[in-house]
């Protein structure tokens, strides 16, 4: 009981009109900041976190301006799909997998049902999370902290057993595309030895590691935009929408057949956010291969199925609600916007940690209070913006082509301010265009660019601790059952296989 | 889409025109935003640090132009080092620093970094670290760790923040000093090592304060003793190692340095402003509640201290064996 009336103290607290204005000014920001392909929430916060000082300075208190920076935390989750959908190009590196099934929706003349799926996904993701951290918060941060490296691996590898145990695709192929994300994702320094690894050419750009946005982009940008390009060589396509209201509110309805992905993205995504160091991003991912594996309907995903859009989006919203919770009670961002909003919280003068709660439900409460009204605001804003993006996708591609370019090399500048990301940016995309020629799945190698730099650390550093015995990942309480489940994904496409031989055997 | 990015260049048409109109005479002033490296990750100390360098400077009006902070973190700093030697505009480039200032030219000479070519802007405080335990573990002495920690050899755990950094430093000589094997896991953060040691996955950390001051204020780590040469006021309880016989103590420096090339008026701007800054009430609150020490210092002072730290980072990293 206590909970609800803090709870309502919270909410009437970020109902005061100053506190409301910066949450509607918050998320149409960070909405359009999420929309642009390359800036994300992180770049977002991060530009704007001067802005708060002179917030602080009118209103004190460190709860309006956290409420801001929130705001436009959620408003880019919401932002970010807009761009996925309407043009393929993830507008953040949290919505890469909304593109899988939402540009073929678009394509298919359904962008508004992609839009619409992935704003009410993102408000129950939203809201279903909110309700977790407000009645579980202290519960859930002991999680946290009962996940250690070997914990964190067998979750990484069951990440990468949803997507191996896919069966649809062709699996060596599919194992093929994992294994080039993976060494895409050791270039760079070695956090164990220090020592500096596959640094083409001695090239100074490969120091920090080849970025995922710049995989990103490259991939679904400009080597979708290729691939476009090639299929349709003659006339230029043009996407067939309808923006009229009724449409919008058929969509609404066509939403019902979202409900299971909305659902695994939701309680997924949270609990995949609350770990440090996962966050957001990973946890879209995830829930898109786990509502692919549990779908009946295996074989329409990545076809436009509109759980594959409800899932991640559902996931990215409540993953990143999840991460204010180990950066609030434990001090540690669990992605990096939470790492700015946490040298917020500092420099306002709070300290993160398991005391935060009590020593200041001043300005916690506020702020759980406005995670509510932002999302109920980021939904409604979203929706009516809906008409306005499908009115940009009758562009006919002729134009949208060039745009898309454009964007995609203004995204990956804006986004690390690099010269270097944005010529490595155009040389993935063009690889990229060539494995899809081949046939090759891409997606797996994207989710083994993010999934990698967390899985290889935690697999060395659980290994230093075990002095090299792999008995680790099975003897220890949490990792051992989710190695066993991870390593029964990874093996049962080959039970299929050899079963599906033996029937045929007897058949013949 | 078009619509903010219309609204993007619209902005910047109009702050090229104001700072074409406001720019002065004066001896140097910045003519636009100045890049502002952060030598490591977001959230991590010295992220914190530059940030809010950076708010200071925006909420007292100091300069005409912004900071504009971007995170280098590759290769303990490594990126940040080149990023920085290699600037288009030195005159426009500053960068926060810590102590892989030091140690990342010594370990990787084919970097080709002199560290006494950056420009000495300031020191804004020095870092300090503390031995932390978890209050499960029911030690509460130095003594007490240095028992159970031999006992258990190698099976003791120590984390801390990347390889042959300053936590490691720490880790070794307590190895070398008091005959211990403890193993040493590198981390990418001191927040991620002060959440092992609380979650007990680690047994102890060298944390700065300001990484573990949650789990301290809770009571879920313990301090058992400072590698400083006089206790902390944070701290008043916890004694330091010199206390208990053994002459070492070490600190990480916090400073900002200018990009190598840096003219002396440039300097002498950011200086100025720096000086400005850490006498703000901001920063010194700041210094008080994340336990950092050490005064201002800047020129020929802040290059002697370098001088300094660079041959001690060598005898120490020749000791570890980590440089021949």
């Amino acid at each position: 009981m206590d909970v609800l009336i803090s709870l309502l103290d919270g909410i009437m607290v970020a109902l005061e009109p100053i506190n409301l204005g910066l949450a509607i000014l918050g998320v149409v920001v960070g909405l359009f900041v999420g929309a642009m392909p390359g800036l994300g929430s992180v770049n977002g916060v991060a530009i704007l976190l001067p802005f708060t000082f002179v917030i602080q300075s009118f209103t004190g208190g460190a709860t309006s301006p956290m409420i801001f920076l929130a705001a436009i935390y959620y408003g880019a989750m919401y932002g970010g799909a807009i761009s996925s959908i309407t043009l393929g190009i993830p507008g953040a590196s949290t919505a890469v997998s909304t593109t899988f099934d939402g540009r073929p929706m678009a394509l298919a003349g359904k962008a508004h049902i992609a839009l619409v799926a992935a704003a009410l996904a993102s408000f129950i993701g939203g809201t279903i999370s909110n309700i977790m951290f407000t009645g579980f918060a202290p519960l859930l941060a002991s999680v946290a902290l009962s996940f250690g490296d070997p914990e964190v691996f067998a979750l990484m590898l069951m990440a990468f057993a949803t997507f191996i145990g896919l069966g649809g695709d062709d699996i060596p192929k599919t194992i093929f595309s994992i294994c080039i994300g993976l060494v895409l994702a050791t270039v760079g320094f070695d956090i164990v030895s220090g020592e500096p690894r596959l640094i083409f050419f001695d090239i100074t750009g490969f120091t920090h590691g080849i970025r995922f946005l710049v995989l990103a982009i490259g991939v679904y940008g400009i080597g979708e935009m290729l691939w476009t390009i090639n299929t349709n060589r003659h006339g230029s396509s043009m996407t067939q929408v309808d923006v009229s209201a009724r449409s919008i509110i058929e969509a609404i309805k066509e939403f019902r057949h979202a409900k299971r992905g909305t659902l695994i993205g939701s309680f997924l995504g949270f609990f995949v956010g609350i770990l440090p160091a996962a966050g957001a991003t990973p946890g879209a991912l995830m829930a898109y291969g786990v509502a692919k594996l549990t779908s009946k309907d295996q074989a329409s995903f990545g076809k436009g199925n509109i759980n594959g859009i409800a899932a991640p989006e559902a996931a990215n919203n409540s993953a990143s609600t999840g991460a204010m919770l180990p950066m609030m009670t434990l001090g540690i961002p669990g992605s990096p916007t939470t790492a700015v909003l946490l040298a917020g919280m500092v420099i306002w003068g709070l300290q993160p940690g398991p005391l935060l709660f009590t020593n200041q439900p001043d300005f916690v409460w506020p702020l759980i209070g406005s995670f509510y009204i932002s999302n109920v605001i980021a939904v409604l804003v979203n929706l009516a913006f809906i008409p306005v993006f499908l009115w940009m996708l009758r562009m006919p591609f002729t134009i949208l082509a060039p745009m898309i370019f454009v964007l995609s090399l203004v995204g990956t500048f804006a986004a690390y301010l690099d010269m270097f990301d944005v010529s490595l940016m155009v040389l993935v995309g063009f690889a990229a265009f060539f494995l899809r020629i081949l046939d090759y799945p891409v997606a797996p190698a994207v989710l083994a660019i993010v999934l990698g730099p967390i899985a290889e650390p935690k697999l060395r550093q659980s290994l230093l601790f075990s002095d090299g015995d792999f008995t680790i990942f099975l003897t220890r309480p949490i990792a051992g059952p989710i190695t066993v489940v991870a390593l029964i994904l990874i093996f049962l496409p080959l039970i299929k296989f050899i079963k599906n031989k033996m029937t045929t055997k007897k058949e013949t | 889409m078009t619509f903010a990015k219309q609204i993007f260049i619209g902005l910047v048409g109009v702050t090229m025109m104001t700072g074409m109109l406001s720019s002065t005479v004066a001896a140097f002033e910045p003519n636009k935003p100045v890049e502002f490296i952060i030598m490591a990750g977001k959230g991590g100390g010295a992220d914190k640090m530059a940030r809010l360098l950076q708010a200071i400077v925006e909420k007292e009006k100091l300069s005409s132009r912004p900071l504009f902070p971007t995170n280098k973190s590759g290769g303990s700093g490594a990126e940040a080092l080149i990023a920085a030697k290699n600037a288009n505009d030195p005159d426009h480039t500053i960068m926060v620093t810590l102590n892989s200032f030091f140690t990342t030219p010594l370990r990787q000479p084919g970097l080709r970094i002199d560290n006494t070519e950056f420009a000495p802007i300031g020191r804004m405080a020095e870092d300090s670290f503390l031995l932390w335990v978890n209050k499960d573990s029911g030690i509460t002495t130095f003594e007490q760790y240095l028992q159970v920690a031999k006992a258990d050899g190698s099976k003791w755990v120590m984390g801390g923040t990347g390889r042959a950094g300053e936590d490691n430093i720490i880790t070794n000589y307590l190895n070398n000093e008091f005959g211990l094997t403890m193993k040493y896991i590198p981390y990418q953060g001191g927040g991620e090592v002060a959440k092992q040691v609380a979650g007990n996955q680690l047994n102890s950390s060298v944390n700065n304060p300001s990484e573990a001051l949650g789990f301290y204020e809770s009571g879920d780590l313990v301090p058992l003793v400072a590698f400083t040469d006089e206790r902390l006021p944070l701290f008043p309880d916890v004694p330091t190692l010199k206390e208990l016989g053994s002459d070492f103590s070490y600190f990480m420096q916090r400073a900002v340095v200018g990009a190598p090339g840096m003219s002396e008026d440039a300097l002498a701007y950011y200086t100025d402003l720096f000086t400005k800054v850490y006498a703000s009430a901001d920063w010194q609150d700041y210094k008080t509640k994340q336990s950092l020490m050490g005064e201002f210092m800047s020129g020929d002072q802040l290059r002697a201290y370098w001088d300094q730290q660079n041959s001690r980072h060598t005898v120490i990293l020749k000791a570890s064996g980590d440089i021949k």
